[in-house]
């Protein structure tokens, strides 16, 4: 590896610790009602919202009142995201005059944007409306994201009161998110995205001439406009010349700054983040990965601060670091090292202050290797899923760490609030191991672990589990999933595996091959991504409601300290047991065997 | 029941008049005002006309320019419509048939380049639309870009150097070279 791709994985770090230490400060604050600084200009907003909608922001909700309103809520949302995708056709602001969505696809989207996945079956530019993106796409990257903050605020509100029936109002918490977070943030972020040269405009897309009149086969049509075939069934093609291009426009800028810092991920462009218009500078993609990982890793230190044990939230941070920068070297490291196929035909792979050199197949010249596997580990890391090259195309090892980054369950950093009370989740299980060995009863922050938890744990870990399972299964046993493969050999299975393991763990990546906007996939994908994202908000609910009435336990000379790094050590022991272990026998029919094919 | 469901209707509502309407709205106004240029898509206007973005690649494959990044959109290179890689997989054949093609076009090009061929110039972009290529790239065809048109290399060489971007501080991207820049300077000259 090169020594500027160690400069700047460290210049990365710096600044996300550095920013995440006061955003998350200022959160807790946020989350503890207390005055954050903004009150003055949001509150009377905050306070109208609860006037129109009836809330009594005093009221306290118990964990299945608090579950049955994300429910509702994301019901709301969905309904709304379906129908506005299907009626686009007849709705303002469509200057590309995009018909309806068809059904499956709406389904698809709608899900995926409701459950904060974000998994991308529609090509941006060819097929949704301005208003489909802003009013659609763009507010469920607001408020999934606060939903999922507002969960693991509850979590930690479960873990810090004591005797308590109640958890904390969601309305509340869904609308602080919003907010006094989510919009600010945006906003900062999305001029500064627009300066780089992110669109932001209402205008349709523009017509230029170009320098050099481009010749290409263009398929024959048939009067019905049907392609015509030859007597062996070959497409007829006849040339063509092309002298203008389209350049796509759109109010881009204001939803890729929301769909960095949300971890939604969504492109507004098919090629997401490797578009150049959504993502034009080495500068704009500092900005965008570091948005990638900044709230999750605020969230931690918001946990520290609000369990009243700031090293509480600084060891959770730690594990995740330890983790992701692990695998980030190794992808670089895979990457720069190319292909043996290209050395063979004279081609220069080497890395130097002239060229990145390495595997460049699916990568912008802008970003060059590092940049790419810094955001390729980042993006499956944070459950964002947004990409800046096409991980398909990595080497077979280079796509492996991806890939395992999901399957680890995204609590590796981990979507905002997702991310960390599925780490909370994983603390749970390690405790409780912990006290397995010693003969205890495991207890977390003064709340003793027991069955309920224990069985809550255990759904969380099982159901996502399963369902990667069993929809890569499905995906490989019938011919409307195989039907979808692009590459040939073990990496089509590759497509599938990650496809599934990308739904259920609400990433949204993929590897884009792999034909997904078929009835088949829109249908499996959007079962994943529903079930994967509500299977697991119940039951972490439920161990919040739980950990709420138990009473507080004083620490003793028997207690696993949580803040120490034996405890780090054990809890990055259980995740990549958890999470590895279960897919290895997965990856040798994929990305292992291609590595091993690729190295004859 | 029925409280929920509505309170969960009006703040979605609320919502979306907030983050769907008024934020892109506000974002729109503030970024037309301070960047005008960058919003509408960084557009080269060249004698009234819009010949390109500075973002956008565009295909050459005539001597006299130097050439981008292979792209994979369909049905020509470089539409700007319809962005996408070509998400060939590291072992596919189709892979390295495509950058056969690519290295054989360059030969015949220039049949006196034996050096190395810089592996971005025989690989497709993630978008399909880079607009850049590596100096080395830029470097690689710069003799033949130069015989193309008559002049010496050091003009192009001078043109190139106008047309690259380092290192962001130094250290963040990679250093770059806008290639339909670089070709409309050198139709200008």
């Amino acid at each position: 590896m090169t020594g500027n791709a160690y400069l700047q994985m460290g210049l990365y770090f710096c600044v996300l610790m550095l920013l995440a230490k006061p955003l998350g400060v200022y959160m807790a604050r946020v989350y503890e009602g207390r005055s954050s600084g903004l009150n003055r200009a949001l509150g009377p907003v905050e306070r109208l919202f609860y006037r129109i909608c009836g809330i009594n922001p005093d009221e306290e909700m118990s964990w299945k009142k608090y579950a049955g309103a994300v429910l509702l809520f994301s019901a709301a949302g969905f309904l709304f995201l379906y129908l506005l995708q299907r009626l686009q056709g007849m709705l303002p602001l469509n200057p590309q005059k995009f018909a309806g969505v068809p059904p499956d696809l709406a389904f698809n989207t709608a899900v995926s944007f409701i459950t904060n996945t974000n998994w991308q079956s529609y090509g941006g530019e060819t097929t949704l409306s301005y208003l489909t993106q802003m009013a659609g796409l763009g507010v469920q990257n607001f408020v999934s994201a606060a939903s999922g903050m507002a969960v693991l605020v509850a979590l930690i509100r479960g873990i810090t009161r004591h005797s308590s029936e109640t958890i904390g109002n969601y309305w509340v918490d869904l609308t602080r998110s919003t907010l006094y977070i989510l919009i600010p943030l945006s906003l900062v972020y999305s001029l500064l995205l627009v300066s780089q040269g992110v669109v932001q405009t209402f205008s349709g897309y523009k017509t230029v001439q170009l320098a050099q009149t481009i010749t290409y086969d263009k398929p024959k049509l048939d009067d019905k406009g049907s392609p015509v075939k030859d007597e062996k069934g070959n497409p007829v093609t006849e040339k063509a010349e092309m002298k203008e291009q389209v350049i796509p426009l759109g109010p881009a800028a204001s939803q890729i700054a929301i769909k960095q810092l949300g971890t939604n991920g969504g492109g507004f462009f098919n090629a997401n983040a490797a578009h150049p218009l959504e993502n034009p500078t080495a500068l704009s993609n500092f900005l965008e990965v570091l948005a990638i990982l900044l709230i999750p890793a605020a969230l931690c230190i918001t946990f520290g601060r609000m369990v009243g044990d700031i090293r509480q939230g600084w060891a959770l941070l730690s594990a995740m670091t330890i983790v992701l920068v692990t695998l980030m070297v190794l992808c670089t490291w895979s990457e720069q090292g190319g292909s043996p196929r290209f050395a063979s035909f004279g081609v220069d792979q080497s890395a130097n202050d002239l060229q990145p050199g390495g595997n460049m197949e699916g990568k912008e010249a802008r970003f060059g290797i590092v940049n790419s596997a810094i955001w390729a580990t980042a993006t499956t890391a944070a459950s964002n899923g947004s990409v800046n090259s096409m991980h398909d195309s990595y080497s077979p090892l280079g796509g492996l760490y991806p890939l395992l980054l999901i399957q680890l369950g995204e609590v590796i950093f981990g979507g905002v609030g997702s991310g960390l009370y599925g780490m909370l989740v994983m603390a749970i299980i390690t405790v409780f191991l912990a006290g397995l060995m010693v003969g205890r009863t495991p207890e977390y922050l003064g709340k003793k672990i027991e069955m309920f938890e224990m069985k809550m744990a255990a759904l969380v870990i099982l159901i996502v589990n399963a369902l990667v399972k069993v929809g890569t299964a499905l995906g490989v046993a019938t011919a409307a999933g195989v039907a979808g493969v692009a590459n040939p050999g073990p990496h089509g299975f590759t497509e599938i595996l990650y496809a599934f393991s990308s739904a259920a763990n609400n990433n949204g990546s993929a590897f884009a091959g792999l034909s997904a906007n078929t009835v088949f996939y829109n249908t499996a994908l959007g079962i994943a991504m529903f079930i994967g994202r509500f299977w697991v908000i119940i039951p972490v609910l439920a161990i919040a409601g739980s950990l709420a009435k138990k009473k507080q336990v004083p620490a003793s000379l028997g207690t696993l300290p949580t803040h120490t790094p034996l405890f780090i050590a054990l809890l990055i022991g259980v995740i990549l047991i958890v999470g590895a272990l279960s897919f290895l026998p997965a990856w040798a029919l994929g990305p292992l065997a291609e590595q091993v094919t690729a190295a004859r | 029941m029925v409280a929920l469901i509505r309170t969960s209707l009006m703040l979605l509502l609320l919502f979306m008049i907030l983050t769907g309407v008024l934020y892109p709205i506000a974002v729109t106004g503030i970024a037309h005002g301070v960047f005008p240029q960058q919003a509408t898509g960084s557009i080269i206007v060249k004698n009234g006309k819009a010949v390109g973005s500075r973002l956008i690649g565009q295909q050459f494959d005539d001597p006299k320019y130097f050439w981008g990044r292979l792209s994979a959109t369909s049905p020509y290179p470089y539409n700007g419509a319809a962005s996408t890689g070509s998400n060939l997989g590291p072992t596919n054949p189709n892979l390295t048939a495509a950058a056969e093609g690519r290295i054989k076009a360059l030969r015949e090009a220039e049949p006196g380049n034996t050096s190395k061929i810089p592996v971005d110039l025989v690989t497709a972009s993630g978008s399909g639309l880079d607009p850049h290529i590596s100096p080395a790239a830029a470097e690689y065809q710069l003799h033949r870009v130069a015989m193309a048109r008559g002049i010496d290399d050091a003009a192009v060489r001078a043109l190139v150097a106008q047309h690259t971007q380092e290192k962001r501080l130094g250290i963040i991207g990679e250093p770059v070279v806008n290639v339909l820049a670089l070709n409309i300077a050198l139709d200008e000259r």
